[in-house]
């Protein structure tokens, strides 16, 4: 396997040009995740709109400190989740997760991955799928978060 | 120093050197400062341990089992001469880790353990003295033991070049002090403390020292050769097996007898014991008073061969070659641009752990080429976490020398470096 193989182009853009980068308001959850072996950590906040079964992802941004794997991971994910419905964000994310502890056997779907499927390299280092699974594991702790603090809002309304 | 080592002859002795990693490439193994690898003669030593003496030392009267039992302690006395101190004073344990928990789980038992080890209690009002460049190994413990004792934890800062700030010595060592705790040689700086002069304090106050000789012990150094922990005037110090040639599950605590002689045990049970009734016990004792359950004894026995191997080498040689080695490192990794070292930049008081980084490469990045080239390195934060932050980092690349690496190793992890610069487009 190649450097190139690993580094695809699409990472490196993403790294050079994270989407949707920085820490926005309003937001309904805010997490920090980090990865203790390597001390890289993310910053991310989750904005939903509306809630009960028909909740859609309405923004995800972030701030985050990490190698090119992390940072083009995390970008990759505001791409694939913004403007899904909380159900199709977590079906992509375990898409994702499958291809990355797949140890590279795993076929990744590129009409579901999209540019998440340049990550199937990785998967093939085992040290780095925690890279690339950093800000996506944040984003499920904060849609979670999000998701109850809705229904707590819910149960309390007349 | 009479001639320098034969590398090459070394290197024969390290069957994994000869390897080739990721599509054919030679192993460049820079990660010693983690673990090193083993040569053939401690693997050897193992194997005819347990293939012609295996047995629980300590217990048994058969033949087998005298044989173990003089195995293992003539691995403790091998051991403890390699440091200079007597074998009554040294104690196997897990690993390092556990060395420095039985210190301070000791002190925390001192408490209710009867008037012999009363020196040893730590309350409230009284301090623990550690520095901001431990490894997490010696830095947790001793905030544990402040958060069960009520004591109070404070430390030395680190200067911007890398070196322990010692301005503050008699404002932070006083008669509140219990402990100080530092590394002998920083696994991330490389550098060297200067550890009798803040033992020396440590004394006048009446506070015990400990000393992580993890990545001291293994290297030796330039001006004295080995390590010698009783020639450093600690009073407690604690180094692990793996770093030094020898296998992993064996660490050794070193405590002078006649504190070992008043300190209360950490981990019993078998062993350990001196008389037990149902309504009580009592201990061994030292060495075998800290040393509960049937211990490691093929691994005592590898450590002693890797310490016999050490010898016949000769550690002033040991540390000569590396003083080398991280000379020519400094020297070539200082000389590229972007890159900036983590600790002292000139090879003076100085062991060979290399830290840097690289201006607009994140240190996974640049250990992941340098992988790709088959020089293995280390990255990250390296189990010293608040140290990068004292540097404002996350992560950095470390590369680590030991007596088995060559001149042309260094240049491999420099051709690394200037090939991460090229692939992710910062080279100038």
């Amino acid at each position: 396997m190649k450097l190139e193989q690993l580094y695809q182009e699409i990472i490196l853009d993403h790294y050079r040009n994270p989407h949707r980068r920085g820490l926005r308001e309003p937001y309904d959850a805010e997490v920090h995740h980090v990865n203790p072996t390597c001390g890289d950590e993310v910053t991310l906040r989750v904005r939903l709109a509306s809630n009960g079964s028909d909740a859609t992802v309405e923004d995800v941004s972030y701030d985050a400190l990490g190698c090119s794997i992390s940072q083009a991971a995390t970008s990759v994910l505001t791409d694939l989740v913004v403007g899904r419905t909380v159900q199709g964000s977590l079906s992509t994310l375990d898409s994702f997760l499958a291809l990355m502890h797949g140890r590279g056997e795993v076929e990744p779907d590129e009409n579901v991955l999209e540019d998440g499927v340049a990550f199937a390299g990785v998967a093939r280092y085992p040290a780095r799928v925690k890279c690339a699974l950093l800000g996506w594991m944040a984003f499920k702790d904060a849609v979670a978060r999000s998701v109850d603090a809705a229904n707590l809002k819910g149960a309390d309304a007349p | 120093m009479t001639h320098p080592l034969d590398v090459g002859k070394i290197r024969a002795d390290f069957p994994i050197l000869t390897r080739t990693v990721r599509d054919g490439k030679p192993l460049v193994y820079l990660d010693s400062g983690a673990t090193s690898q083993r040569p053939r003669q401690v693997l050897d030593a193992e194997r005819a341990f347990i293939e012609q003496h295996n047995a629980a030392v300590h217990r048994g009267a058969h033949q087998l089992a005298e044989e173990a039992t003089d195995a293992y302690e003539s691995a403790r006395a091998r051991i403890a001469a390699f440091v200079g101190v007597s074998q009554g004073e040294l104690v196997f344990t897990k690993n390092a880790t556990e060395g420095i928990n039985l210190v301070s789980y000791a002190l925390t038992n001192a408490a209710s353990a009867g008037p012999e080890s009363a020196r040893f209690a730590v309350g409230p009002g009284d301090e623990i003295v550690i520095t901001e460049m431990e490894h997490h190994a010696n830095l947790v413990p001793w905030q544990q033991l402040c958060a069960r004792t009520g004591a109070t934890l404070r430390w030395f800062g680190v200067t911007d070049d890398g070196r322990l700030d010692l301005t503050d010595l008699d404002g932070l060592v006083t008669e509140r002090t219990k402990l100080v705790a530092l590394t002998h040689q920083s696994n991330v700086l490389g550098t060297v403390n200067p550890v009798p002069t803040v033992a020396r304090r440590a004394r006048e106050v009446g506070a015990l020292t400990l000393v992580d000789a993890c990545q001291s012990v293994p290297h030796g150094t330039v001006v004295s050769g080995r390590v010698d922990l009783a020639a450093l005037g600690v009073d407690f110090a604690v180094f692990s097996g793996h770093k030094m040639l020898g296998p992993s599950g064996i660490g050794v605590l070193y405590g002078r007898r006649e504190l070992l002689e008043s300190m209360p045990p950490f981990l019993t049970g078998g062993s350990m014991i001196e008389l037990v009734r149902m309504e009580g016990s009592t201990f061994a004792p030292p060495p075998q008073r800290f040393e509960a359950g049937v211990p490691m004894t093929s691994q005592a026995v590898g450590l002693a061969a890797a310490v016999d191997y050490l010898t016949v080498v000769g550690m002033d040689r040991v540390a000569e070659h590396e003083h080398a080695l991280v000379t020519a490192a400094l020297d070539r990794l200082s000389a590229i641009d972007g890159v900036r070292i983590i600790g002292p930049t000139a090879a003076d008081a100085r062991g060979s752990a290399v830290s840097f980084v690289v201006a607009g490469v994140h240190a996974h990045d640049v250990g992941q080429v340098l992988d790709d080239a088959g020089v293995a390195v280390r990255v990250g934060h390296h189990c010293a976490w608040p140290l990068h932050r004292r540097f404002g980092l996350a992560a950095t690349v470390r590369a680590t020398f030991y007596l088995y690496n060559t001149l042309d190793e260094v240049d491999a992890l420099v051709e690394g470096v200037r090939r991460a610069q090229r692939f992710f487009g910062v080279d100038r």
